[in-house]
């Protein structure tokens, strides 16, 4: 394993220690950071190895939130609702991703975008089982009390945060990373050296999503209530790209520590900025893009950085 | 009967949606960025028309004779001082930046007009005439006329005028572009600002017929899309064939599927066009 | 009969359009193994496009390729690349931010079923050594020479394990030092017994290494043959050599 993907795995279970000192408060933003972080890892694979820029974190956030919900609804445990959002997303995302992944540049951003409206035009309309647009409440978990509410949604998404590290630390280190790196650098050559690029990009968009999903899940057990313009909020798409441009694109140590530098400053605008948070939110991005195009990172050590493991995309 | 109602409904919203989505594929088309502020522009524009109505009794017409120039100003500047610092960054990059932009309009509409939806209501009202036994309302018809006579103005401009020349030169080569000698760089923002006023332009027509809040505009940005797509980039044919397409789909969605799956129905269309079919109808393979 | 069994690649009849624009018609050509092919023609002659057509980048608009017994007329690129058709591209197409090693494995790993990444990359190595390219290992393939990222892009290819292997104008932005380098590389291939079909423009290397010659022009074969008929023959000294070469050729015998 290299150093950094120790790095990684050490400050995730450095994110464990928090109950020991933190108060409801803390854990509710535990548990966002590691939302947050499963979002920007799992972006990451479709967008920073294989170098293709999908906005589609949204759709499969709202799905897995929506088929939780529904699920427990029906009265199945959150574990295996949860299950149930995980294998959903991967199987639909790796069949929409064969087809959506052959296209480039704007036409798949604009594909995956639209994704994310399909799949809340459709929860929207079937209103039978989702609710339509009145939204849906999801039946509690534990509910002893509020913090051991939040204690349990906090190591349940931590949870989930360390699986999924673990797996895209695996896929790095794997054939699977290996030819989607190669597909970011030069998908014609890849083709010509026998990648599957197909399989390849299917299986990325299918592991991008489905711990996005199950993150989905998790986030409407915790918050007993989704509605679709909620869950499928285009900012969940474009949030994970914010962090890995603030963290450096490629690198799964980098990505994570955008996610949580981004949560802090999206807090502080949240506390003192309410009514324009949005377009402070707005300042904040076109800042980064401006002046730090490589992440917070370039802002020292930028060669030792790229020289150790970051990676510029290319024409993505 | 039923035919003939859906038929003119969908000529009368095509050229609409083909007016909202022009200002959109010129940008997507020349300066190859996917502009997401453009949704915002055309509230914005409603906005306009509204104020200006209720505040000073102006009518709509004047409304667009302000709002073409201070748009393109606007997006001029826009242009010329932020989005040309990374406009040969990768999709990802420009894509994101115009997203920032359309937060900061967003929420800036927000906070000085609310999200209610206000609308604007013509005294005296303008009533409905009766094409083959269907009733339209006059207003939207004007609406129509004037947003076709806005694509055509575009149109002409792209014919003939010089600067019309050197953005369609910019956008089926730059490279040679500027080997003739065309300034790429206020190219971008001149084609940048058309945009951004014909966006203006579409919203103050919009006022006339649809409710006005910051929160249509991601609706308004996702029918650009969807006729850019469908059309074909970069051109105002283009954007004319999809409009009437888009609207067409819609009109015989709502009928058959209800009009709650139109919507639906144009994204599924946009992904299956996407994937099918990426030049569009009129569009030409290769211009990506 | 015992002729058919030698045949590694046949066409027939292969067409290729592109919106109206015939860039291939009609082709039709067989290499045996072991045969050293040269194929010429003017710029614009449909050399690529065969290559790209028998590859699968743009399959054939009619016809059929056949390789190794096999009907590969509608296969994909990739699954080309897992039987044992490989190629270097006239423009380099190296992953630019990997490492020379890592850009030979890449080739050793996606087109072996069952290797493994450590091994791919041991056999790497060996590739690289064979093109002289072993001190640039480590170096990342954006960082190297011209010279050197076409001899990657032979190591690559060779890394594929290749039964029939496609060499376009290796040899194009070369200096005659380099050329030599690179001729000597083909000469040894060749030996090793790989067939190989090479587009190349410098008709000092094509008759150097080739044993036989087929000539495109304007998308058709317009020749085939042993290289001495092929340099005589007046269609191919009209299309592609030109009278100069012709009377300097026959001055020398």
């Amino acid at each position: 394993m290299t150093r950094t993907n120790i790095a990684l795995l050490v400050l995730i279970a450095c994110v464990a220690a928090l109950p020991l000192f933190g108060d409801a408060y803390a854990m509710r933003l535990g548990t966002m950071a590691c939302m947050y972080a499963i979002f920007a890892l799992s972006w990451n694979i479709v967008g920073g190895f294989a170098g293709y820029p999908s906005f589609a974190t949204a759709a499969f956030f709202g799905l897995g939130a929506y088929t939780t919900g529904i699920l427990m609804n029906k009265g199945v445990p959150l574990s295996v609702s949860l299950l149930g959002a995980l294998v959903l997303c991967l199987v639909l995302a790796a069949a929409l991703g064969a087809v959506l992944l052959r296209l480039r540049g704007h036409y798949f951003a604009i594909a995956s975008l639209s994704l994310v409206e399909v799949f809340r035009e459709l929860v929207n309309n079937a209103t039978d089982l989702t609710g339509g647009g009145m939204g849906l409440n999801i039946p509690l978990v534990s509910g002893s009390s509020v913090l051991s509410d939040a204690t349990f949604f906090f190591y349940a998404m931590w949870g989930l945060l360390l699986l999924t590290a673990l797996v895209v630390i695996a896929v790095s280190a794997s054939k699977l990373g290996f030819g989607l790196n190669c597909i970011r650098q030069n998908e014609t050559a890849s083709n010509m050296v026998g990648l599957n690029s197909t399989l390849h990009k299917a299986v990325a968009f299918g592991l991008s999503a489905c711990f996005v999903g199950a993150a989905g899940g998790l986030y409407a057990a915790w918050v007993h209530y989704i509605d679709p313009s909620d869950v499928f909020d285009i900012l969940y798409s474009v949030k994970p790209i914010v962090m890995a441009l603030m963290g450096g694109l490629g690198s799964p140590l980098g990505v994570v520590c955008g996610a949580f530098v981004y949560l802090g400053l999206e807090e502080v605008v949240w506390r003192n900025y309410i009514q324009i948070h949005s377009g402070v939110l707005g300042v904040l991005i076109i800042l980064l893009l401006l002046f730090l195009p490589h992440g917070l990172i370039s802002l020292h050590a930028s060669k030792i950085w790229r020289g150790l493991f970051g990676r510029k995309a290319k024409h993505v | 009967m039923l035919a003939i109602q859906v038929l003119i409904n969908a000529l009368v919203l095509g050229c609409l949606y083909a007016c909202i989505a022009i200002g959109f594929s010129l940008v997507w088309g020349v300066l190859n960025v996917i502009n997401l502020i453009h949704g915002s522009f055309i509230v914005l524009g409603a906005y306009l028309a509204w104020g200006a109505y209720n505040a000073l009794g102006l009518s709509p017409w004047y409304s667009l004779l302000i709002a073409a120039p201070s748009f393109f100003v606007f997006g001029y500047l826009l242009q010329r001082l932020l989005l040309n610092r990374v406009i040969t960054a990768p999709v990802l990059v420009t894509l994101t930046l115009t997203f920032g932009l359309d937060l900061i309009l967003n929420n800036a509409m927000i906070y000085y007009f609310k999200a209610d939806y206000r609308k604007l209501i013509l005294n005296p009202p303008t009533g409905s005439v009766s094409i083959f036994d269907v009733v339209v309302p006059v207003d939207r018809l004007i609406a129509t006329a004037s947003a076709l006579a806005l694509t055509f103005l575009l149109y002409l401009l792209l014919r003939r005028s010089k600067v019309g020349r050197a953005i369609v030169a910019v956008r089926l080569d730059r490279d040679a572009a500027v080997l003739m000698g065309v300034n790429v760089k206020s190219i971008y923002a001149v084609a940048f600002g058309l945009g951004a006023a014909l966006a203006g332009c579409a919203g103050v027509l919009m006022a006339l017929i649809f409710p006005i809040s910051p929160l249509t505009s991601s609706a308004y940005l996702g029918k650009a899309f969807v006729v850019c797509v469908l059309g074909g980039l970069g051109s105002v044919s283009g954007a004319l064939a999809g409009g009437l397409l888009l609207a067409l789909v819609e009109g015989v969605g709502s009928v058959y599927l209800g009009p709650a799956h139109a919507v639906t129905l144009s994204f599924v269309l946009l992904i299956i066009f996407l994937v099918v079919r990426p030049q569009g109808l009129l569009g030409r393979k290769g211009f990506e | 009969m015992s002729e058919l069994r030698h045949e590694i690649l046949h066409l027939s009849n292969v067409s290729r359009h592109f919106s109206g624009l015939k860039a291939l018609s009609d082709v039709s050509l067989s290499v045996n193994k072991g045969e050293v092919v040269g194929l010429i023609g003017p710029n614009g002659a449909g050399k690529t496009t065969l290559v790209n057509t028998i590859c699968g980048v743009t399959p054939a608009s009619s016809g059929v390729v056949t390789f190794d017994g096999r009907d590969i007329t509608r296969i994909k690129t990739y699954q080309s690349a897992r039987l044992g058709l490989s190629r270097t591209f006239q423009i380099v197409q190296p992953f630019a931010e990997y490492s020379a090693l890592d850009n030979v494995a890449a080739a050793a790993l996606f087109s072996q079923p069952g290797e493994s990444l450590k091994s791919a990359r041991e056999a790497a190595r060996a590739h690289l050594a064979f093109v002289g390219l072993d001190a640039q290992a480590d170096q990342s393939a954006a960082t190297l020479t011209l010279a050197m990222r076409k001899r990657l892009e032979l190591a690559k290819a060779l890394a594929m394990k290749p039964k029939l292997l496609f060499l376009d104008e290796v040899n194009a932005g070369l200096n005659s030092a380099e050329v030599e380098r690179a001729t000597k590389l083909i000469h040894q291939l060749a030996a090793d017994g790989i067939t190989i079909v090479m587009i190349e423009h410098l008709m000092k290397v094509v008759l150097n290494v080739c044993t036989r010659i087929a000539v495109l022009h304007n998308g058709r074969l317009i020749a085939d043959g042993a290289p001495r008929d092929i340099i005589r023959d007046p269609a191919v000294v009209d299309a592609y050599l030109g009278q100069q070469y012709a009377q300097r050729n026959a001055a020398r015998g």
